[in-house]
């Protein structure tokens, strides 16, 4: 992904306040963490999903399951995005859990859409939450995310970047 | 890739390629539900002109745990037997609409013929004394997860023994094996060494006795009765005596060290002890993998989009 003359709209602070924020509105709608399971989606969501679960953990004192799910075999525009080798699914028990599904940027809803049908082959969770670092709009399906870093205005052909430096949107 | 026909023709990169797709497959199988709807759609025709029961098996089993759908093409009931050219069965399949032609056949070559006659992807199942790449992958993969070589097989010691003559496995696991790093030694006797051996990046031994205690995979090969009519090898017992896994042999070989067998085997001639008594026997985990390498074989075929670079569908937007 080449990065070309990037705004930054995020600094690595204000990345990692965003994680510690999100923690606490996880402990806050679920009334604790009893049954949470944290899952980032491979890959941009997996370091955010591990952070957030350190987060829940410094929040709450207790040490939640976090695990990683690839959609890639789930897409609907398979063929469109080639596979990541290496970004393999680990996941924990699911059924009777609350997943928190985690991913860094929320565009279409097409990956959602798609970690849905794969969460349903693995399990059955009691609910899903969904939280990402940048909302950009543009969405394509009825999905809206429980829990967002920042909400970011886009056009449909710049490109969000999120790391643990910040967000850089070019 | 649009065909696999020859592993020969993969760099390193792409067999590791390959094999770390397989490692997604690996998980997908070991879920309670192993299916995923990857390949929706898509039509995998198993076109087997030659006798094969777990080949067959492995890439219907694979392609069915894509979500593909999937025709088994019997020869024996078709009208092959009618006289119908080969060319004109592929035409008349194409046009059903497929997407995929798992060929094997008794002719080398046969699947790249094919190539010219079709615009789905071929994968080749096997073609005469040719190649076997799928095979190749597999014994690749598990040599990978058994002797924990992730990042490829230097240093390793592998011996490929019996009738590497008439053996398309041999061709492709020789390539595979030596493009990964590891040295090969093929262990037969000259009667069953292909012309032009020395051209291979191989060496070769006429005496297992003198590396069996020391390689780290031995590759056992099927003895084809077949071959005994040729006066190839004098008799069945003198091949075991000199060639086979004696359990005497069994002993000697280094703790770690992987036997292995591409099947169906012969018991009491190349594998004269009980596999299931070996610790070191990964027979049925090869099977296993096939399986999940076939499943990474089509889905890099049919659904990965390594040829559809060109959209305007910008990488990494689509979220």
């Amino acid at each position: 992904m080449e990065r070309v003359e990037g705004r930054s709209v995020m600094s690595a602070d204000d990345v990692r306040r965003a994680i510690v924020r999100i923690g606490h509105e996880v402990v806050e709608r679920n009334h604790g963490l009893e049954g949470i399971v944290v899952i980032g989606l491979q890959r941009g969501g997996v370091w955010i999903a591990e952070a957030l679960g350190e987060a829940l953990a410094n929040a709450e004192g207790t040490q939640v399951p976090v695990g990683s799910i690839d959609v890639s075999l789930y897409r609907d525009d398979v063929g469109l995005r080639p596979i990541v080798p290496g970004a393999v699914t680990a996941l924990p028990p699911l059924d009777g859990t609350t997943v928190v599904l985690v991913d860094d940027v929320l565009f279409t809803g097409r990956t959602v859409r798609a970690a849905l049908d794969a969460l349903n082959d693995h399990g059955r969770p009691r609910a899903v939450q969904l939280a990402v670092m940048v909302d950009r709009g543009h969405r394509e399906l009825p999905i809206r995310p429980d829990f967002v870093g920042k909400n970011l205005p886009t056009g449909r052909h710049e490109n969000v970047a999120v790391g643990r430096d910040g967000v850089v949107l070019s | 890739m649009k065909h696999l026909l020859d592993i020969g023709v993969l760099s390193v990169e792409d067999l590791h390629h390959l094999m770390a797709l397989t490692d997604h497959m690996v998980e997908v199988n070991q879920r309670p539900i192993p299916k995923v709807p990857a390949l929706r759609g898509k039509t995998v025709v198993n076109l087997f002109f030659e006798d094969s029961t777990r080949t067959r098996t492995s890439f219907d089993t694979a392609a069915r745990r894509l979500s593909a759908d999937v025709m088994n093409f019997a020869v024996s009931s078709s009208s092959v037997n009618k006289g119908e050219s080969l060319r004109d069965t592929i035409e008349t399949i194409s046009a059903m609409g497929v997407d995929a032609f798992v060929v094997r056949h008794r002719s080398s070559g046969a699947p790249q013929q094919i190539t010219q006659w079709t615009n789905a992807s071929v994968v080749n199942a096997g073609d005469g004394w040719h190649q076997h790449p799928t095979q190749a992958l597999l014994d690749c993969f598990t040599i990978r997860t058994h002797l924990n070589r992730r990042d490829g097989f230097d240093g390793l010691h592998i011996a490929i023994v019996g009738d590497i003559k008439h053996s398309r496995v041999a061709r492709s696991d020789v390539q595979a094996f030596t493009t990964l790093g590891a040295r090969v030694t093929l262990v037969a006797p000259p009667t069953l060494l292909p012309p032009a051996v020395e051209q291979w990046p191989v060496d070769i031994s006429h005496r297992l006795d003198e590396l069996v205690g020391e390689v780290d995979v031995l590759y056992l090969l099927r003895m084809q009765r077949e071959r005994m009519t040729d006066a190839l090898v004098p008799s069945l017992r003198e091949y075991t005596a000199h060639y086979g896994l004696t359990p005497p042999r069994a002993r000697r070989l280094q703790p770690h060290a992987l036997v292995m067998h591409p099947g169906p085997m012969n018991r009491g001639v190349e594998m004269a002890v009980d596999p299931s008594e070996l610790p070191g026997s990964v027979v049925l985990h090869q099977v296993t993998n096939g399986v999940a390498v076939r499943m990474a074989v089509l889905f890099d075929l049919l659904g990965s989009g390594a040829d559809l670079g060109k959209t305007d569908h910008p990488r990494g937007e689509d979220r």
